[in-house]
């Protein structure tokens, strides 16, 4: 298959680790990886935040950057990530009708309908739930709420890991609970989404993983900041880096796979 | 329509005796029930800071939600329900003039009076009418939202008439002059050693030896109402269900205090929003399976009232129905947040929603907290509020939802309409918002701005120490204080997919 990775902004420009981790991935499954340099982001923060005016160049960037997988020239988008695959999903054509942008509106509906999160992507349309993956560590997995609410990815992502060689699944408690992330949330009601924080950081230093696991970058980085401020030592990674990860080419958790300059 | 009696005090922390009394009194009764108090973030600050309000709520939300979840499960057609309760409030809404007077003909034939009512002070006044013409200083409640959201008892008093809620929890409420800070639970706040405080000391007639078991706080209510069922002439209640087609009015709850009310005054006395209207008889039933499950995670509820217009020699031989706008129309007329009037006020939504969970009901500043509040409350005043922002958009409460309100995309929507208000009159932080959402536009909306965008977290790496970034001036600081940044990476994504596929032609050309 000729995929195109959506890497997302946030993990483009902070975690580049989890998109290069797609890539090799997808390759190493024998499928093609194409990068559209022209995307950026999705819009969400945009519409999320309520500015609906000043997401609408954002989205129709990323539908024009995109619309080729309409045509054919690409089978699918992946993204790492369930809140970016969501608001392509559920929140771009409304975007574009409320400007009364119909045309570009339909063209977002046809990209979101071949546009994937990771892990839908390789359960449901690669139909692979072992990707040949080894990681000898202990880990527990953090259902984001836009991947398991709003996509309904359900058990796919564990599936993903229980077939990976080594790996040490155990479960969190109220995996289901809110991180208190939720993008500007965590600035605009910073003391609330600490709250929701402190016990996410407890239940996942009580399941005495070494690895937290999740299919989105945003969140991690919430959960992963409160592991990090506690001096847990617990490290937070994303999906595709576990799942990248074998034994001839091992990854490491909390070594950053820096690439030299 | 709950029996709540608060929660134990929490154990390690204060002894059960140590309730200060001045920490009995609530929140006081605010001017107006929709707007009050500070502003969402502050006053969820202040809620997050009481451990003991904290524990409470975790407690009596994670208790109902695991029955809830329960009684859920037994339910093969839950989803059909769902749908069909959703699809049944939207046909309501689409045709709610013809239908409310189709409601007001059939109560008007069965020997009820109708009144309608725009706003609040036009039914506070319809209603202190009512009770005066009956010559009465005292009338019996049935617990309701419409009232409370009217502020009928404030405008009550101020005509010299003592309004007696009777739903336990209600009671609680009102006795320490406190709001209501969940829609079904209003005294979840409260924990059983402060409602023994409270009726001990405001309640009047309290035995002197009450202690906080559960079964005592209730006989000493239980003896207190009962003298005041026995001697109202007139009852005020709220409705569940109107049924137009019937003209039959319904209301649900757990004690049974509300049949009282409902039955034994000559006069009764019934405040409803427009939206509580279903079509017909046969559609109760799709409701009377959704509204027990989701709300008090019963299977069946415990007493259902059904009375239409007046029935000679039984019950309340006076009848009269008070149909409240008060904001609704507009919601109505709103094509994006209509369906908030879907509500039941079932309050699962409450129950499921980590922001209600942590920081509680008062903090919403409105009779109607939680994510239906942060939905509703916006739209019925019509003013700028930051309850949109309110939630995490975690869509915990669209999923149980029993009438399907898509609450998360209805945020989203009254953030939008927040960002436009703040547009005509902004203040500081709109600004700032503004100028930053602007700047992200701009660089999110091509690929090439985006990629030198993508650069600058790098200057970052300076101030980093092991991989870390512990502090951040403001407003990075709103992170920082929290939480750790992690250090920016050297490369960016698009930096190294160029340099791969540079790298990759370069091998070619060899
Ligand atoms: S919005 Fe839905 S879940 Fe919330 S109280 Fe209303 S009916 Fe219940």
């Amino acid at each position: 298959m000729r995929i195109a990775l959506a890497a997302t902004c946030i993990a483009d420009a902070m975690f580049p680790q989890a998109p290069r981790a797609v890539v090799t991935l997808l390759e190493r499954l024998g499928h093609e990886v194409v990068f559209p340099p022209a995307q950026a982001c999705c819009g969400q923060m945009h519409v999320n935040t309520g500015y609906l005016a000043d997401a609408v160049p954002v989205v129709r960037n990323h539908v024009r950057t995109f619309a080729p997988v309409a045509d054919g020239e690409w089978d699918a988008v992946v993204v790492p990530s369930g809140s970016c695959t969501g608001s392509i999903r559920h929140q771009q054509r409304m975007v574009l009708e409320r400007a009364g942008l119909d045309q570009e509106a339909r063209a977002a509906t046809a990209v979101a309908e071949r546009t994937y999160e990771l892990s839908e992507l390789l359960v449901d349309v690669l139909g692979v739930t072992d990707v040949g993956a080894w990681f000898p560590h202990r880990v527990t997995y953090h259902p984001t709420c836009h991947s398991l609410r709003m996509l309904g990815v359900g058990d796919k992502p564990e599936r993903l890991l229980r077939a990976v060689d080594g790996l040490e699944l155990v479960p969190l408690e109220q995996a289901e609970g809110c991180c208190g992330f939720g993008g500007t949330f965590s600035l605009k009601n910073a003391d609330t989404s600490a709250a929701m924080l402190q016990d996410k950081v407890g239940h996942v230093v009580g399941t005495g993983a070494e690895v937290l696991t999740a299919g989105d970058w945003s969140c991690l980085m919430h959960i992963g900041g409160g592991l990090s401020r506690g001096g847990t030592g617990v490290r937070p990674m994303h999906l595709a880096e576990i799942l990248v990860s074998t034994r001839e080419a091992p990854v490491v958790p909390g070594e950053r796979q820096e690439v030299a300059r | 329509m709950s029996t709540f009696l608060g929660m134990p005090a929490a154990r390690g922390g204060s002894a059960p005796d140590a309730a200060a009394p001045d920490t009995l009194a609530g929140v006081g009764r605010p001017d107006d029930p929709l707007h009050w108090g500070a502003s969402f973030p502050d006053a969820a600050r202040t809620a997050l800071a009481n451990q003991q309000l904290r524990r409470n709520l975790g407690n009596a939300t994670s208790t109902i939600r695991a029955k809830r979840a329960r009684v859920v499960g037994e339910v093969p057609d839950w989803e059909e329900l769902r749908d069909a309760g959703s699809a049944l409030k939207a046909d309501v809404l689409a045709r709610l003039p013809e239908l409310l007077e189709q409601l007001e003909r059939n109560v008007t034939a069965r020997g009820g009076v109708v009144h309608w009512a725009r706003d609040a002070a036009e039914a506070n006044r319809i209603v202190a009418d009512l009770v005066r013409a009956k010559g009465t200083d005292e009338v019996v409640k049935v617990k309701s939202m419409a009232t409370q959201e009217i502020g009928l008892n404030e405008a009550l008093a101020e005509d010299g008439i003592a309004a007696v809620e009777t739903d336990l929890a209600e009671l609680i409420v009102q006795l320490a002059d406190d709001m209501p800070s969940h829609i079904l639970v209003p005294a979840i706040h409260r924990n059983r050693t402060e409602i023994r405080d409270i009726f001990l000391e405001r309640m009047g007639d309290a035995p002197p030896d009450l202690t906080d078991v559960p079964r005592e706080l209730a006989m000493a209510a239980r003896a207190h109402l009962r003298r005041k069922f026995l001697s109202a002439k007139v009852a005020i209640s709220g409705a569940n269900f109107a049924v137009a087609d019937t003209g039959t009015l319904a209301v649900v709850e757990s004690e049974g205090n509300g049949r009282m009310c409902l039955t034994l005054p000559e006069t009764l006395i019934t405040v409803m929003g427009i939206e509580k209207l279903v079509p017909t008889f046969d559609d109760l039933e799709v409701f009377l399976q959704l509204l027990p499950r989701s709300s008090t995670g019963e299977r069946m509820n415990p007493y259902t009232s059904m009375w239409t217009g007046v029935t000679p020699g039984d019950g309340p031989q006076e009848f009269h129905l008070v149909l409240l706008d008060n904001g609704r129309t507009t919601v109505l007329a709103d094509e994006a947040g209509r369906s908030a009037l879907h509500c039941i006020r079932c309050s699962a939504c409450l129950n499921v929603c980590p922001v209600y969970e942590r920081v509680g009901g008062h903090a919403y500043g409105s009779v109607y907290p939680g994510p239906i509040g942060a939905i509703l409350t916006p739209q019925l005043t019509g003013e700028k509020s930051d309850l949109p922002y309110a939630s995490t958009l975690c869509g915990a409460c669209y999923e149980v939802c029993p009438v399907k309100i898509d609450i998360p995309s209805i945020l989203v929507e009254l953030r939008a309409r927040e960002v436009e208000l703040g547009g005509a009159a902004p203040d500081t932080s709109d600004r700032v918002w503004q100028a930053a959402m602007k700047a992200a536009s701009f660089a999110m909306a091509d690929g090439d701005r985006f990629r030198r965008a993508a650069r600058v977290p790098r200057v970052l790496r300076a101030i980093s120490r092991h991989g870390v970034i512990r502090r951040l001036p403001f407003p990075g600081s709103l992170w920082t204080r929290s939480r750790d940044l992690p250090e920016p990476p050297r490369q960016t994504f698009h930096d190294w997919w160029e340099r791969r596929a540079r790298q990759a032609r370069q091998e070619d050309e060899r």
